[in-house]
């Protein structure tokens, strides 16, 4: 007899991509400034470390919410005992409040509505294990973060059908591409139970535009299908148009009180707006109470650690603070943004023009041998091995076409963000140096060379206007 | 097209049993000293309450735990972003030595085999999904805890059969027990996957002793099935016969062949009082196991925040002696002054050296030996006792008239009036004397009688609905019990 189960002798986990192969070779060979300066460069981590000193000036001064304390009185006790699954009444508060502050206040949240979960890890498993059953779909658009194979297909056992985006469009999703995707899953005899977007798109970096977001209300209503909007990032919007909420969109059109107003699911955490990863904050909004109810009792898998909920409760309830949070953090994800921009395009290397997130999506197709994803893995070794830069690749994303790679900007100092560039600009120029055959046995080097750049055929390729799809 | 999926429609969360009518009876009227003196007192909740004032001691005097004080703020940004599913390596140390100690430092714990879990209600999940596909069964001795209806499989599609236990040998797991639970299940084509064992019992509040630990282990190895230990009141041992844990008949080698058939539960919110901190923990003595639940533990790992401060705690040797030490003497006290009460007025519960409650013995109070007259006498105990008690049909118990009595979660004053509450009713429903000899069973009519509360010591006190003073209103525990 089988020892293990089927669950665990699979590969669903999907930690045999080539996403998290580059983390391990990160692991065993990591940057550091001091200690290993030709290390690699971690820029596959979509970590948002640009604030911490906010946070860590906020502790300083209210050292009560940490040290289980409120007004002075220990509260460890009530804490500690604190399990009920509907969460702490003051916390869930002020993360609808927050909510509500990053959507510029043009929509609220009710509390009632809002479920605690261990990270969006979670939370966006516990959506399908409400929403559908073993062996039915969700459709969602490509590329997407990898970690959606595990978290939405491994135990759950449902299928993800891909709504297939292109560049000649800049990655917008289209009606045709939903329709199509929904056709695929009928060829496929699997019964599509909804579609699930990251808005803004991890790994695109952009918002989904208003157009789109009414594309999905409308294709969802014709369906009779549910929609999950991962939205944690949505406190890294740092340009126009700035972010929409699908529940913006939901009160607009009036779909209030129809049945598309009980499908549409939100999901939250904090790991991204706060850079608070480790703390495990997740949650789920949902206009239906049933979904809400069901979610509630699943949430006992994994809940928050009720000294965290009391301390963000504390954090997150001052207003002064968050207001100025969520400003001050979108103005560095934007210069830093800037920066990695200005890098690229020094090595000729185009991206898709964006406006949110801690990372950009990145057009090294030119680079590729040829136009295959064997090319893309061929390239993306040479970067993470020679170049010294672990970067995401297109295909570890579902992404259709050849070529594209994820780069993080916002889990690094300035400096080693600026080494990073220096290392692909060497990259670059040596590539094309062998080309034109000046050095016939030139090594990519990693060191942070200078060298006179002359790769004009490099930059002939123009950046490509990407047109937005209103 | 179905709203919802099969597994958000069906009853599987276990929810809807009566079992939770004692908890709505509670949150409607809960007992407090001043503001609701005749409201439901909660001995339902198995919490350990007995050691906090040590805890928030410790808490006091090490600031840096906390590392969001001034005094351990420097370490905030590395514990905020440190999401690896490995944990904290401090953290997974601290664990396993506190594991050790536990268990006399007979045994040791790998800590590369530690795994975090959402408590130990992810890490039973999260071992049903490593260990069996739907439709796979584990065998679990009853009565058992109400909660492993749902972890193991509301949505992991697994069953769970009983090994069905009894009162004449102390409820004690029987390897005929155990074969017959297996033969059935063989006969009915339903494949066993694993064994269940909670050590120390919930609800009975008993040890294994080493007859049957070992019996146990002989069992699953000769069928080749999975071993399960759920050791969360490992702790909570207060007296002879004294504690072993699977761990030790694994490391002796001797009985078991295969150590990659055990696997251990554990969790900090029995031992130490932290429910609400989701420390749970997967110990496994067969790598891949551990490899595959550390992948799942991604579903729900412990805050950072918490396990930099358990790190702390349990690195203090010194603490976690003393604490361990006073917790059992504690314990030990208020099981005595309970089951004395008890004994008082003719009650008799299971011996017990362990837990958080008493497996109380209430058959003679039963109208006729059946589950119904069990919810009938239940239904009174709250309404009209008003105490909140765990029904043994809720456990899966096979005779009716037991119930799980907790004694942890109250301070001494409260407890006081449980037991007299006890008395008064005992006293009046079975028209006996006061003396604490052995009642044989009989038929008696049970006579419900509204002029209890004129017996009443307590001064009559405006009955006030609200919950406790404390801004957080009291726990609606339905997470665990």
């Amino acid at each position: 007899m089988k020892l293990l189960s089927r669950k665990a002798s699979c590969n669903s986990h999907g930690q045999d991509s080539s996403y998290f192969a580059g983390w391990q070779e990160y692991e065993k060979n990591p940057y550091d400034e001091v200690k290993n300066p030709q290390g690699i460069i971690q820029m596959g981590l979509a970590e948002n470390q640009l604030s911490f000193d906010l946070l860590e000036s906020w502790l300083a001064q209210n050292p009560d919410a940490a040290g289980f304390k409120r007004n002075g009185e220990s509260i460890f006790r009530e804490l500690a005992l604190f399990q009920d699954y509907h969460g702490l009444p003051a916390f869930k508060n002020a993360m609808v409040e927050f909510m509500a502050e990053i959507r510029g206040n043009k929509v609220s949240f009710d509390s009632n509505n809002l479920v605690l979960t261990a990270g969006a890890t979670s939370a966006n498993e516990t959506l399908m294990f409400c929403l559908a059953n073993s062996g039915e779909a969700f459709l969602l658009p490509t590329p997407y973060y990898p970690g959606f194979d595990r978290d939405l297909k491994w135990r759950t056992e449902a299928e993800i059908v891909p709504i297939q985006c292109s560049s000649s469009n800049g990655f917008r999703i289209t009606k045709s591409a939903l329709e199509e995707a929904y056709q695929q899953a009928q060829n496929r005899n699997l019964k599509v139970k909804g579609v699930l977007v990251t808005n803004p798109s991890n790994p695109l970096g952009i918002s989904l535009s208003r157009h789109e977001l009414n594309l999905l209300l409308s294709f969802i209503a014709a369906k009779g299908i549910h929609l999950i909007s991962d939205e944690i990032y949505s406190g890294t919007v740092f340009n126009s148009p700035g972010f929409v909420s699908i529940m913006e969109v939901l009160m607009n059109k009036n779909y209030v009180n129809s049945p598309v107003w009980n499908r549409v699911h939100i999901v939250y955490s904090l790991s991204k707006d706060l850079g608070l990863p480790g703390f495990r904050v997740g949650a789920i909004y949902s206009n239906d109470k049933k979904v809400v109810e069901t979610a509630t009792k699943m949430s006992s898998f994994g809940l928050i650690s009720s000294q965290t909920q009391y301390l963000l409760s504390e954090m997150l309830s001052d207003k002064k603070f968050t207001k100025n949070y969520v400003s001050e953090n979108r103005k560095r994800v934007k210069q830093r943004h800037a920066m990695l921009i200005r890098g690229l395009k020094n090595a000729g290397i185009p991206c898709l023009e964006s406006n949110a997130g801690l990372f950009c999506w990145v057009d090294m197709s030119h680079l590729l041998s040829s136009k295959t994803f064997e090319a893309e893995m061929e390239l993306w070794k040479k970067i993470v091995y020679q170049v010294g830069l672990n970067i995401s690749p297109g295909s570890s994303c579902h992404c259709i076409e050849p070529g594209w790679f994820r780069m993080c900007f916002a889990n690094m100092s300035e400096q080693t963000l600026n080494l990073a560039m220096q290392r692909i600009k060497s990259f670059v120029n040596s590539i094309s140096e062998s080309n034109m055959n000046i050095s016939p046995n030139q090594q990519y080097s990693n060191k942070s060379s200078r060298r006179k750049s002359f790769s004009k055929w490099v930059f002939r390729l123009s950046f490509h206007d990407r047109e937005t799809e209103r | 097209m179905e709203f919802l999926s099969k597994i958000a429609t069906n009853n599987g969360h276990g929810e809807n049993s009566s079992y939770f009518d004692g908890w709505k009876a509670y949150d409607s009227d809960p007992y407090h000293p001043t503001n609701n003196s005749h409201g439901v007192i909660q001995m339902g909740l198995a919490e350990n309450q007995l050691c906090f004032d040590l805890i928030q001691e410790w808490v006091e005097n090490n600031p840096k735990a906390s590392i969001c004080t001034p005094e351990g703020s420097n370490g905030f940004k590395d514990i905020a972003i440190y999401q690896d599913y490995h944990g904290l390596p401090e953290f997974r140390n601290a664990v396993a030595r506190f594991m050790e100690k536990v268990r006399g430092n007979k045994v040791k714990f790998n800590p590369d085999s530690i795994v975090m879990s959402g408590g130990a209600t992810g890490a039973h999940e999260t071992l049903a999904f490593c260990l069996a596909d739907p439709g796979d069964a584990f065998l679990v001795p009853t009565p058992y805890y109400p909660g492993y209806d749902r972890d193991l499989r509301w949505r992991t599609g697994i069953q769970l059969l009983p090994v069905v236990c009894e009162s004449s040998n102390d409820f004690k797991i029987t390897r005929e027990a155990l074969e017959d639970a297996y033969g059935k299940a063989q006969e009915a084509n339903i494949k066993v996957k694993g064994l269940i064992l909670n050590n120390p019992s919930n609800p009975l509040g008993t040890v294994l002793d080493r007859n049957t630990l070992t019996d146990a282990v002989r069992f699953i190895d000769e069928k080749n099935i999975h071993l399960i230990c759920d050791e969360i009141y490992s702790a909570t041992v207060f007296n002879e016969p004294g504690f072993i844990s699977v761990a030790e008949i694994a490391e002796e080698g001797v009985v078991c062949k295969n150590r990659d058939l055990i696997h251990i539960v554990y969790s900090l919110s029995k031992d130490l009082g932290f429910p609400g901190f989701r420390v749970g923990i997967i110990y496994s003595y067969n790598d891949a196991v551990v490899n595959c639940a550390r992948k799942m533990s991604s579903f729900g790992l412990v805050s950072t925040q918490t396990q930099h401060l358990i790190a702390s705690m349990l690195s203090d040797d010194i603490f976690v002696e003393k604490f361990i030490d006073e917790s059992a003497k504690r314990l030990a006290k208020r099981h005595g002054l309970f089951t004395r009460g008890l004994a008082k007025v003719g009650i008799e519960s299971l011996k017990g050296n362990a837990g958080l409650y008493c497996w109380m013995d209430l058959r003679r109070l039963l109208k006729e030996p059946t589950f119904e007259a069990e919810m009938e006498l239940w239904h009174v105990i709250i309404n009209e006792v008003k105490l909140n008690v765990s029904p043994g049909v809720s456990f899966h118990c096979s005779e009716p008239g037991w119930f799980r009595v907790c004694f942890a979660n109250m301070d001494d004053e409260t407890m006081r009036i449980a037991v007299s509450r006890i008395h008064k009713f005992v006293i009046q429903t079975t028209e006996l004397d006061q003396a604490p000899t052995r009642k044989q069973y009989k038929r008696r009519k049970l006579e419900i009688s509204l002029s209890f509360r004129r017996l009443d010591e307590f001064k009559m006190t405006p009955r006030m609905l609200s919950s406790p003073h404390s801004h957080m209103t009291s726990p609606l525990v339905r997470a665990r019990t």
